[in-house]
């Protein structure tokens, strides 16, 4: 966020007394320390009250036990299915994005001709970061159920609409594809250029310097951009709903194991609240805090994992 | 894969940056560079590709209600019921379909959040990179990021079971009653999905705009120190006006955000197609409304009937057209930075 957080600080400091400032400044110099407390008050209520539902809610066996279907909440099960499934479309979604994103981030940083085609690709992931997760879930089940792809889902023959694993996963790389393309891309922008002269005069070509100079020197980036997608992978309710199908358990569609049950239909935590809050079909709110809870751990555990990468990445700076 | 075959007729840019290779190594290098290259218009064929299958998939509805596709007209939730179940309504074909309250819906509440959104942020920025005490800013970073990231569904489940009794609370039953023949009032409305939008958008806009002030040369604001101005009134007139790019960015970013926010509006804006309409005084805040995106998600069971799934695409169309004029916008908005070499 601040790359350079304490100029203003040492510079202006000795602080001066609002007190002599004209009535107007005073208030807006109070409304900012109300807006900074504020979000903090904000993000203190959400925890606090996902932790305070859970507490009442949540019991280890909801973890482990598959969801059922049923009227009562006592009987509707727990959501370990729900959990795999996050799990498997964040890998699939992971395993296509970080790749492709490093490469193409890679491409435009370091070769970048014709100049024409890397500003066309350049726009385009740019807009692909703005275009809502519904509309690509639509896209994907255009593509993704045409017959020559069928061998992702169950495919039209059975009746399904193309929802699968491998579809939810891949139409979700799209969603954590721009920002592992922008954190690369960045790092590879912020490495001194002496980097790379002393790779090439050292007769090293262009790709070599990229893969074994510069991509391990802005590691931490990369991680911190796969990081981020992972975390847009696991929150994202859209295309799970649209392209996963958003069913009570991870079915899969034939007993080769584990191709049958990622070409299966499932579900996952998003998914989940979704269903069991009152706008889905399950109207089991106990059932929904739980889970959401679960998801909001993930979520916390995901972003203290970036803001530590960032603080990694901040340290040599520093020294 | 036209960019390979481009290259070789391309004069060498980088020949200083790139020596020349003598052994096989160069052919090698070659290839790399063609499969990255390959790799990244694979991506652009792909994004034109789901512009254009969106927008073909989408053209039966358009050019079905022409332009009318866009105005007011009828109920939109019995339009999209009636395509649901396969038949047509009276006197109209079977792609009839009027989308102003779902437009207007969807402007509503990306309008109003970012309003509010605009001016919380650009405080908070101000407090975050000039006042905020440096363990204050420290514990800001992690939860401005947190808040960012907590999924939209979450969002939505404590809107509707925590925040919607919260607002049915203070509609009042003469309120409720007033209406009761047009629209039911419960809670679930414009407002209380206007506040959580808000929510959900104001730390993208935070985090940019404070990047953007955190950038601005430290000399501009001590000049102005030097000349007495105080510290805020330094702010507001050099920091601001020199960062106000990167947040209009940032306000077009978060409206792209806002814009295509599906699953939290489906949960706590009222899913009624109802044009909430501002003369109704304070009534207005509490009208259901029901932007594009969370019609398209609640929908999306219907995607397999043919006339609903042509209108799903062409609200699909709309939103994808406006994320890519937003994203426009949003490059040329951030130009006038690179005049003062800011990078933001």
């Amino acid at each position: 966020m601040a790359s350079s957080p304490s100029v203003s600080a040492t510079l202006l400091a000795p602080r001066e007394r609002t007190s002599s400032w004209p009535l107007v400044d005073r208030l807006c110099y109070a409304v900012c320390w109300a807006t900074g407390i504020g979000l903090c008050l904000i993000a203190l209520a959400i925890v606090l009250f996902m932790f305070i539902k859970c507490i009442s809610y949540l019991r280890p066996e909801l973890l482990l036990t598959s969801p059922a279907p049923s009227l009562h909440q006592s009987q509707s099960g727990g959501f370990s299915d729900p959990i795999i499934g996050t799990f498997i479309v964040t890998a699939i979604g992971t395993l296509i994005a970080a790749p492709t994103g490093v490469a193409i981030a890679s491409w435009l940083s370091e070769y970048g001709r014709p100049v024409w085609l890397a500003r066309a690709v350049e726009s385009a992931i740019e807009m692909l970061a703005g275009v809502p997760s519904i509309v690509l879930a639509i896209f994907g089940l255009l593509i993704l159920s045409q017959g020559f792809l069928g061998f992702l889902s169950q495919g039209a023959a059975q009746g399904s609409l193309g929802e699968s694993f491998f579809n939810a996963g891949i139409v979700m790389s799209l969603l954590a594809l721009p920002l592992v393309v922008g954190a690369t891309r960045e790092g590879l922008a912020q490495l001194p250029e002496r980097l790379r002269e002393a790779s090439y005069a050292l007769g090293k070509t262009r790709s070599t310097t990229s893969w074994h100079v510069l991509l391990p020197a802005i590691r931490p980036n990369i991680a911190s951009g796969i990081v981020l997608g992972m975390g847009r992978i696991i929150g994202d309710t859209a295309i799970v709903t649209i392209l996963l199908g958003a069913t009570l358990k991870n079915e899969a569609v034939n007993h080769i194991p584990i191709i049958g049950l990622l070409r299966g239909t499932g579900s996952t935590l998003t998914s989940y609240v979704y269903n069991n809050s009152p706008a889905g079909e399950g109207n089991a709110h106990e059932k929904a805090y739980a889970a959401a809870f679960v998801l909001l751990l993930i979520v916390l555990g995901l972003n203290a994992l970036v803001t530590r990468l960032v603080n990694h990445e901040r340290a040599p700076e520093t020294r | 894969l036209s960019g390979g075959t481009e290259k070789q007729h391309h004069p060498r840019r980088g020949d200083i940056r790139s020596p020349r290779r003598r052994h096989s190594g160069a052919s090698g290098e070659r290839r790399v560079e063609l499969a990255l290259g390959a790799l990244a218009a694979a991506l652009l064929v792909l994004i034109v590709a789901m512009v254009v299958t969106v927008l073909v998939k989408a053209w039966p509805s358009f050019s079905y209600n022409g332009l009318s596709w866009f105005a007011p007209g009828g109920d939109v939730d019995t339009q999209l019921r009636v395509m649901s179940e396969g038949g047509h309504l009276p006197g109209h074909g079977v792609l009839y379909f009027r989308a102003w309250p779902l437009i207007w819906g969807t402007v509503l509440t990306t309008a109003l959040a970012i309003l509010v959104a605009l001016v919380l942020s650009t405080f908070a920025a101000v407090f975050l990179t000039e006042f905020a005490p440096v363990a204050v800013r420290r514990m800001l970073d992690p939860v401005i990021r947190l808040l960012a990231a907590v999924p939209s569904v979450i969002y939505g489940l404590i809107g509707i079971l925590a925040l919607a009794p919260w607002v049915e609370h203070f509609i009042g039953n003469s309120r409720k009653q007033s209406v009761i023949y047009v629209v039911q009032l419960n809670g679930a409305d414009l407002m209380t999905g206007t506040l959580i939008l808000t929510v959900m958008i104001l730390p993208i806009m935070v985090a940019i705009s404070a990047n953007a002030l955190a950038a601005v040369p430290a000399s501009w604001r001590e000049g102005s120190a030097a000349l007495g101005v105080n510290r805020w009134r330094t702010i507001w007139r050099v920091s601001l006006r020199t960062a106000w790019p990167a947040i209009a960015a940032a306000t077009v970013l978060a409206s792209a955000r806002a814009l295509g926010e599906a699953v939290m509006l489906a949960m706590v804006a009222g899913s009624r197609a109802f044009p909430a309409n501002p003369l109704d005084g304070i009534t207005f805040l509490f009208e259901p409304v029901r932007p594009l995106a969370a019609t398209i998600f609640q929908e999306a069971e219907g995607l397999t009937i043919g006339p609903l799934a042509h209108t799903i695409y062409a609200m699909g169309a709309v939103l994808l057209v406006s994320a890519a004029m937003l994203s426009f916008i949003g490059w040329a908005a951030k130009q006038p930075l690179k005049r003062y070499g800011i990078r933001a």
